[in-house]
């Protein structure tokens, strides 16, 4: 794509860093003044005594993140393809579901989901249910993400792959999927950030997620604070990286076509 | 419309827009489907039902206007893909004929190149190399110039000619008088979806017969 940008002249090492000390400072002003407003008496030893809660916590939140990671990719493809079958049941059935999932709240469906479905299907484990639900969930985003990036490929392209005498399949294995996931790859990871925070609704069904561990250990401790910071930090150190990730894959593509 | 070539190795087909060439070049390439009649290639009729055309459309090679080739695969691998995939040719086997067609075209130095990165010229002599590299029973292009400078137009009628030149069956859709001229065994004048006039390309040029032929050729020789 070209267009008519015109770029400044990108700025220097020390200006940037010097910009972000400042920006940095300003953020840390916010919290400090709201901080200092409030009366609290901070009790860091009684939420250190539980630190193991809160690390198994945090790694239980990894490990639910990175399998519904798997699975919502998998179920994402899967209802793209379906949404441009040429089955119409199963096209109007892949509609249907993501307009459910999308349009009501992941809350609702949690419980919905937990009380309702998994016992009808005697899905006993939670943590099973949990990964499910999640990767249901996020499968949803995912496949209109998977759809846009199948879409994006031109008919010209597609006319071509016909020429040459591919099958349907071949098509979509050497031309679309290719291109598609390529020009996906933005959207997904960042994608998979919602996914990370949105895992801590988890809680409500008492998967022993981060988020479960920071609500157990304040309700021993009463230290709320000490729990939720550590719990906000915990989130951070898992999505930063990530969303950086994205930015630079985003520039990347962008250099590439 | 009914239209008998025999001993035939270059057809033109010109007349105005909307004319039905490329319609009637798309039917017989296999990607559209005439709402009646019947087409014979060699003396094999074209059967119009998917796996018979799938079938069908790997025989033929097919050079359209333009966006022949794949964006995400090098010139190389757009040749190979069709060789690997389509033609059961091996992986090195593949890799080959490719680059041995790019050789003959002196197109070699840009085999690693992507699409984004060649001339509109190099990119369709790259997909006239992947048409050609099937060996297919014919080869049809839909105005594979249209979209190119006048420099870049020469390069690619060049390289038609000299398939022409090696016994290349070719069916051409062009605005390009001059190159019909010169390459053509016979040419159709089409125009409101019907074959309007037919012969030799010297006769067609030189003395039309209808009206419509008379005034296009009156308009498109003009400047």
């Amino acid at each position: 794509m070209t267009g008519l940008s015109h770029r400044t002249q990108s700025p220097g090492l020390f200006s940037k860093l010097g910009a972000a000390a400042i920006a940095v400072a300003m953020v840390a002003a916010v919290f400090f003044f709201s901080f200092h407003q409030i009366t609290y008496r901070w009790n860091w030893a009684a939420v250190l005594n539980y630190r193991s809660t809160l690390l198994s916590g945090w790694f239980m939140t990894l490990a639910i993140s990175i399998a519904s990671l798997f699975l919502s990719t998998f179920i994402g493809v899967i209802f793209a393809l379906a949404r441009r079958s040429e089955i119409l049941p199963l096209r109007y059935f892949a509609h249907i579901y993501v307009e459910l999932v999308r349009g009501t709240p992941l809350l609702v469906q949690i419980l919905i989901f937990f009380y309702v479905v998994a016992d009808a299907f005697h899905v006993g484990n939670r943590y099973v249910v949990g990964v499910l639900i999640l990767s249901f969930f996020s499968g949803a985003y995912i496949s209109e993400i998977v759809r846009a990036g199948i879409e994006s490929i031109g008919q010209s392209q597609l006319e071509s792959a016909k020429a040459i005498g591919l099958t349907r399949s071949q098509t979509y294995r050497y031309v679309i999927f290719p291109q598609a996931l390529r020009l996906s790859l933005p959207p997904l990871v960042g994608q998979f950030v919602s996914l990370i925070k949105d895992s801590s609704l988890l809680s409500i069904i008492a998967v022993n997620e981060f988020t479960q561990a920071a609500r157990d250990i304040n309700s021993i401790t009463y230290s709320t604070l000490e729990c939720y910071i550590p719990l906000a930090v915990g989130y951070l150190i898992l999505t930063l990286p990530i969303s950086l990730w994205t930015r630079s894959l985003e520039k990347r593509i962008r250099f590439e076509t | 419309m009914s239209l008998v070539l025999e001993e035939t190795h270059s057809l033109v087909l010109v007349g105005p827009s909307g004319g039905g060439k490329t319609t009637l070049l798309r039917i017989l390439a296999g990607l559209e489907i005439p709402d009646s009649g019947n087409v014979e290639l060699n003396g094999d009729s074209i059967q119009f039902h998917e796996p018979a055309l799938l079938r069908y459309r790997r025989t033929v090679g097919v050079v359209f206007q333009a966006f022949n080739l794949f964006p995400h695969l090098t010139a190389l691998e757009n040749i190979v893909l069709p060789l690997e995939k389509v033609h059961s040719h091996s992986p090195a086997q593949a890799h080959d004929i490719a680059l041995q067609l790019l050789r003959r075209f002196q197109l070699d130095a840009h085999a690693n190149k992507k699409p984004a990165a060649l001339s509109g010229g190099q990119r369709q002599r790259v997909a006239i190399a992947r048409a050609v590299a099937i060996k297919p029973r014919v080869v049809l292009f839909d105005e594979p110039t249209s979209a190119l400078d006048p420099e870049m137009t020469a390069e690619v009628l060049e390289m038609i000619e000299q398939l022409r030149e090696e016994g290349t069956d070719l069916i051409l859709v062009t605005h390009e008088m001059g190159f019909a001229r010169l390459a053509a065994d016979r040419v159709a004048f089409l125009s409101q979806g019907r074959i309007l006039e037919f012969g030799e390309t010297k006769s067609v040029f030189d003395a039309p017969k209808t009206e419509q032929c008379k005034r296009f050729l009156g308009t498109v020789l003009k400047y």
